[in-house]
């Protein structure tokens, strides 16, 4: 086996949701050989990484909501690895943005900061449970929910 | 998180499968052969991403099956270097953290890349971040199944390729390739083949502190 290409292109979570739902649709029709001892890596692989990607923003982004996003970022000037770790977990304070994006001292003021929040927190589709909870909370972290 | 990786490779399909469409039985043997596995400095590989070639396929003597040679892309879970992931703890010990990721395990974070000041409790096993604010110092605790942050900042990649027969009783050195300071015996200890470090950014309870 030889590998051509290490790094042919970078997948959002998204797209990898969508190919794994897209995957998992297409062996329920075919129920005969997926139990075969083969088949097992692939249900394991599969189940775990939906079962993660389910807990993420990704799974409630659609493509045009991608393409949206990626247009309102490009006035920014960030880089690919940055806008995609903006769409995989949809920052939501200022200091998931700074960890995020490299140098965002020197590169965003503070109000470009808030315009990306607010970007993000619009055009991405949140989590409609964490939503209705209110924002504050206790500073006691060892009985955190 | 995940990249697409070009491949190419020769694919066996065995006689029985005949009567399958070629697409589908060689994706099938690909996703036998790749799904769920590391292949050294690459990646986790997850499942088929499409197939771009297929060339001709040949039957050789001897054998009853047709072997095809394949240019397909692969998804392969990959964090790149600073990227920040989310995943759960699943024990903490003296080297440090153990976080998963449900279909990823063998992420470590070791104590120097704990937010200090940091202590290991032995009595609950867990690594406590002693927070300083003006009142006093509060213990966050970095409990089991508790979802945490984190930057990757190393891999390692470990061959773990079966070594020959040894001829004289000395155990064999590992392949020269591998990184690490792996001192114990490959015969014997189960090491994994790719291992993320990193350092904790943020704890979630940290989040809405800050």
């Amino acid at each position: 086996m030889e590998v051509r290409d290490a790094n042919a292109a970078m997948l959002s979570n998204y797209e990898v949701y969508q190919l794994l739902t897209e995957l998992k649709e297409k062996r329920k029709e075919s129920v005969k050989n997926k139990h075969s001892t083969g088949q097992q890596n692939l249900n394991t692989i599969m189940y775990e990484t939906l079962k993660y990607l389910s807990k993420t923003p990704c799974a409630r982004q659609s493509p045009e909501t991608v393409k949206e996003f990626l247009t309102a970022m490009l006035p920014h000037k960030l880089t690919k690895a940055e806008k995609l770790q903006l769409l995989n977990h949809r920052p939501q304070t200022a200091v998931e943005i700074q960890l995020m994006v490299e140098e965002s001292e020197e590169r965003l003021t503070e109000e470009q900061i808030d315009e990306l929040i607010q970007k993000v927190t619009d055009i991405l589709p949140g989590d409609p449970q964490q939503e209705d909870t209110p924002g504050d909370a206790e500073m006691d972290a060892s009985t955190e929910q | 998180m995940f990249l697409v990786v070009e491949m190419v490779d020769t694919v066996r399909i065995p006689p029985w499968n005949f009567h399958r469409q070629l697409n589908e039985a060689v994706a099938e043997e690909l996703n036998k052969k790749l799904a769920n596995k590391v292949v050294y400095n690459v990646g986790l590989c997850i499942c088929l991403y499409d197939i771009t070639k297929l060339e001709d396929s040949y039957i050789f003597p001897g054998d009853g099956a047709s072997h095809t040679k394949v240019h397909f892309r692969y998804v392969v879970f990959h964090p790149f270097l600073d990227e920040i992931l989310v995943g759960k703890i699943k024990y903490c010990s003296q080297e440090g953290v153990y976080v998963t990721l449900g279909f990823f395990d063998d992420i470590l974070i070791p104590p120097e890349s704990l937010q200090q000041p940091a202590k290991f409790d032995e009595a609950e096993q867990v690594w406590v971040w002693e927070y300083e604010t003006d009142e006093g110092t509060h213990d966050l605790y970095m409990d089991q199944g508790e979802e945490i942050r984190f930057r990757v900042v190393d891999e390692l990649f470990l061959d773990t390729s079966p070594t020959g027969p040894t001829t004289d009783p000395e155990p064999p050195a590992n392949s020269s390739t591998a990184p690490t300071a792996a001192t114990d015996d490959s015969a014997q200890k189960k090491e994994a083949p790719y291992t993320l470090m990193l350092i904790s950014d943020m704890h979630h309870a940290v989040v809405k502190m800050v």
